[in-house]
Parts: C-alpha cells; sequence; structure tokens
C-alpha cells in the first residue's frame, strides 16, 4: 500500500457510521476506499451530498464529479444543490466531520494548507470555510514534507488556514489529538517508533498512548 | 428526450451577447470545466464588446479551454474567484502584471453572489477571520465569535448552464453541473442561460425547476443541442 492509501487508512477508523463527510482533495479523498460503501454520506462541496464509488469508464457521466473534479457517482438518498447551498451547509455545522490535507500543523493545532510563502495566491478553495464550519476536523498528511522536513512545527512558517485548532493529526507514523493544552500523541503506526516520530516531529507535545498504542518507550 | 422546437425562435449566441460591452463585469456558472457554459465562452471570443472583461467565476477555466481561452486572448483584465492555482495560464497573467485577481474563500464567493441575488448589501462570516485572506476587512463579534464583513457581488451580465429551459425561461440543471449557475442566474442585470433543449411550457415539474423565469432575460442552445 503507498503512504497515502496507508494514511487514509489510518483515518478510516475515525468516521464514525452515519456521519456526514467532506473529504478534501489528495490523501483525504482516499479514506472513502477504507470505508465500507454505506457507513457514512460523503458531502462534496461542488455540491452533493451522497458521493458514490468512481464509475467504470463507460458509465462516467460528465457532469458528475467532486471537488477534485474526478467522475463518481452518485448513492442512493443522494441529494445536489447549489454552491451557496453546499457551503451554507459547511459553515453551519451540517458537515460533521472534514478530512483535509495540510502542508503545516504548529504547535496549537492550527493548519497552513492554502499558500506557500513566495510563490503568488492565487487559489484558496473550501478549506477556510471547512475549518470554520465543521464540527470535528482530522488532518490527513504525511509526517514530513517531500524535502523531509517536519510539517508539525512549533510555530507555521506558512500562513496559517483559519485560526480554530483541528481535533485530530493523522500521519502515516503517529496520531495526534488537539487539545486546550497542546498536542497529544495518542498512537503510534505499527511499522514506527517513539524515537522516529521525536526525530521528525519539532513541535512539542505530550506523549499519552493509550492502552492499544505498539510504543516500548 | 428530443429537442422540442419552441414556436419564438431563441436568439443566436452572437445576439444575445450584444449584452456584453467592453468593461463589464461578467459572472460565469461552472466548476472548472463542469457546468460551465461553453458555448457562450466561444461565443465571447468571437465578439469584439467581449474585452477589459472582469469575470466572477470559481476558476478561469482550464489551460486554453473554457474562461483559459477568454484569457489567452488578453480579454479579462480582472478574475474574482477561489481557485486559479489548477491554470498555469492564470499564474503567468498575474505575474506578469496583465491580469488583476481577487481571491475569496469559496463559501464565501458563493454567498457574496447569493446575497448579491437577495437584494442584500453584505454579511459577516467567520471564513478566513484571523488570516493572511482577511485584509483589513470590518470585524465584529457575533454571537461571541468574531466574523468578517463582505459586500455582496453583483454583476452586469451573468452566463449560466443549465440542462433545459422551458419556453418562459424556467430552468433546470444537471447533477453538479449546478453549482455557482442558479446563485449567479440569481445576481445579475442580464442573465443568459445555455441549455441543451427548450420545452414547452408546463413540460417542466414545478417542483424540480430552480431557477423561476423572472430571473432568466435570454435563452441560447448549447453546442451540443445545435450538433443534435
Amino acid at each position: 500500500m503507498s503512504v497515502q492509501q496507508r494514511i487514509a487508512a489510518r483515518v478510516a477508523p475515525h468516521i464514525p457510521r452515519g456521519a456526514v463527510v467532506n473529504l478534501g482533495i489528495g490523501i483525504p479523498t482516499l479514506v472513502a476506499d477504507h470505508l465500507p460503501l454505506d457507513h457514512a454520506y460523503l458531502q462534496t462541496e461542488n455540491g452533493l451530498l451522497g458521493v458514490g464509488p468512481t464509475p467504470a469508464p463507460d458509465e462516467v457521466d460528465p457532469d458528475l464529479v467532486h471537488a477534485g473534479k474526478q467522475p463518481v457517482t452518485a448513492r442512493p438518498g443522494a441529494s445536489y444543490f447549489s454552491s451557496s447551498a453546499s457551503f451554507g451547509m459547511i459553515r453551519s455545522g451540517r458537515v460533521e466531520i472534514a478530512v483535509l490535507g495540510a502542508l503545516q500543523i504548529d504547535a496549537q493545532g492550527r493548519i497552513a494548507n492554502w499558500a506557500i510563502p513566495g510563490r503568488p495566491v492565487l487559489g484558496v478553495g473550501g478549506a477556510m470555510d471547512l475549518l470554520v464550519g465543521a464540527r470535528t476536523v482530522i488532518v490527513a498528511t504525511t509526517h514530513t514534507a517531500k524535502d523531509g522536513a517536519a510539517k508539525i512545527v512549533s510555530e507555521a512558517t506558512f500562513p496559517l488556514t483559519a485560526q480554530r485548532p483541528v481535533d485530530l493529526v493523522v500521519t502515516e507514523a503517529a496520531t495526534f489529538r488537539v487539545t486546550p493544552d497542546g498536542l497529544e500523541l495518542v498512537e503510534i503506526a505499527e511499522d514506527h517508533d517513539l524515537e522516529w516520530v521525536q526525530a521528525h516531529t519539532t513541535a512539542p507535545y505530550r506523549v499519552a498512548i493509550d492502552e492499544r498504542g505498539a510504543v516500548h518507550a | 428526450m428530443t429537442l422540442a422546437s419552441p414556436p419564438v425562435p431563441l436568439p443566436s449566441v452572437a445576439a444575445a451577447l450584444e449584452a456584453v460591452r467592453p468593461g463589464a463585469t461578467l459572472m460565469v456558472g461552472g466548476f472548472g470545466l463542469v457546468g460551465a457554459p461553453l458555448t457562450l465562452i466561444e461565443g465571447l471570443l468571437e465578439h469584439p464588446g467581449a474585452r477589459d472583461l472582469t469575470i466572477i467565476s470559481n476558476n478561469l477555466g482550464e489551460p486554453g479551454r473554457g474562461l483559459g481561452r477568454l484569457l489567452l486572448e488578453g480579454r479579462v483584465r480582472k478574475a474574482i474567484g477561489s481557485f486559479f492555482t489548477s491554470n498555469p495560464d492564470v499564474v503567468a497573467a498575474y505575474q506578469e502584471g496583465r491580469l488583476e485577481v481577487e481571491l475569496l474563500p469559496q463559501g464565501t464567493l458563493a454567498e457574496a453572489i447569493r446575497a448579491g441575488g437577495a437584494g442584500i448589501g453584505g454579511f459577516y462570516t467567520r471564513t478566513a477571520w484571523g488570516t493572511a485572506l482577511a485584509g483589513g476587512r470590518e470585524e465584529r463579534i457575533i454571537r461571541g465569535e468574531p466574523h468578517l464583513f463582505y459586500e455582496s457581488l453583483r454583476a452586469d451580465v451573468a452566463l449560466v448552464r443549465a440542462r433545459a429551459a422551458d419556453e418562459l425561461g424556467n430552468l433546470v440543471y444537471s447533477k453538479t453541473a449546478r453549482n455557482f449557475n442558479p446563485d449567479m442566474a440569481t445576481a445579475a442585470d442580464v442573465v443568459i442561460a445555455e441549455v441543451d433543449e427548450v420545452v414547452p411550457v408546463g413540460a417542466l415539474d414545478p417542483e424540480e425547476i430552480v431557477t423561476p423565469h423572472p430571473y432568466v432575460t435570454t435563452v441560447v442552445l448549447s453546442g451540443k443541442a445545435a450538433a443534435r
């Protein structure tokens, strides 16, 4: 399994049955591959609640896409709506869980995922609305950037997407819970250890491994 | 369904687009190319008055496609939207100073259009508060939470894509091709709808009509319909 799929698989158990969920572009979209078809109601901000699996190539409908502009299907019970209604749904808390990607996560659990210093800022999409509106926000991200730099940092050097902290950060290596006192390491993946997490995380965090964690530190 | 032949001939795309004057502000529906009025956009390329435009649209098409072509022809002065990064031509035009860009969070863009179409001057939202996109906007605490003020948006002309119209101009949409189209159909002085078919009055279920006809100025047939 690719690292992206492993991260998505690690997010899936955090999606309760029957939840209304918005999956962001990239790794978050892959979470659907790890959930039973009827497990959750997937919302996509371009105007569909009840996103179904990718259609076979000969069944693609050009009018039916998710926010990543890839073809999808609509599940029984699905509904279509306008962009303003879609974001009304998001900002008013009807979307219970948003799974988002991140470029950086700071020590308070705030994320940066829309702009890179030194590059023109020409895209923001729906991330800011999802962060203020979704009742629970889960970050699904690689633990480090492509150049190996830590993504979970004391202070973000990239512009923040919102002041609101996320609730959970899931990487291929670890899971952090965001608390009013900062980050808590609550789980380490079986193929990683605390030493690796320590070496690749520059933000301060409390180690609070639960009884299921495979940590022997 | 087959294409009905309406008793009143529909205007050509060129005739409908006469409403677009140099320097106009246009709303253009679509999420990427899905739900974009591609026949009308192509018509703009043939219309000399379509220049120095301000375009309100989630994206500016794709490279060389949809609104991306209008940009390449130097017809767009300013773009107001939420996600332009997927078209490298937009990035280049912006960096070379050929294009002004106003970036709004997608939900704020949609609500600004909705409000503009509903006779509302502006609104407060929590979105973007405390970020670099907040700029110097007015802030207000509502129910204990900081909000930012945004003025609503309106346009001279809206170009929208619908699946079908009846002869009055009532519109129904198709799946996720709906997106910004019904919002934009309320928020411009002139609304031109591009549809695949026009059906007799009474043929659309009133429960299914998303855009009632008083919002719609002109209906034209899509290239897809013309090809049938």
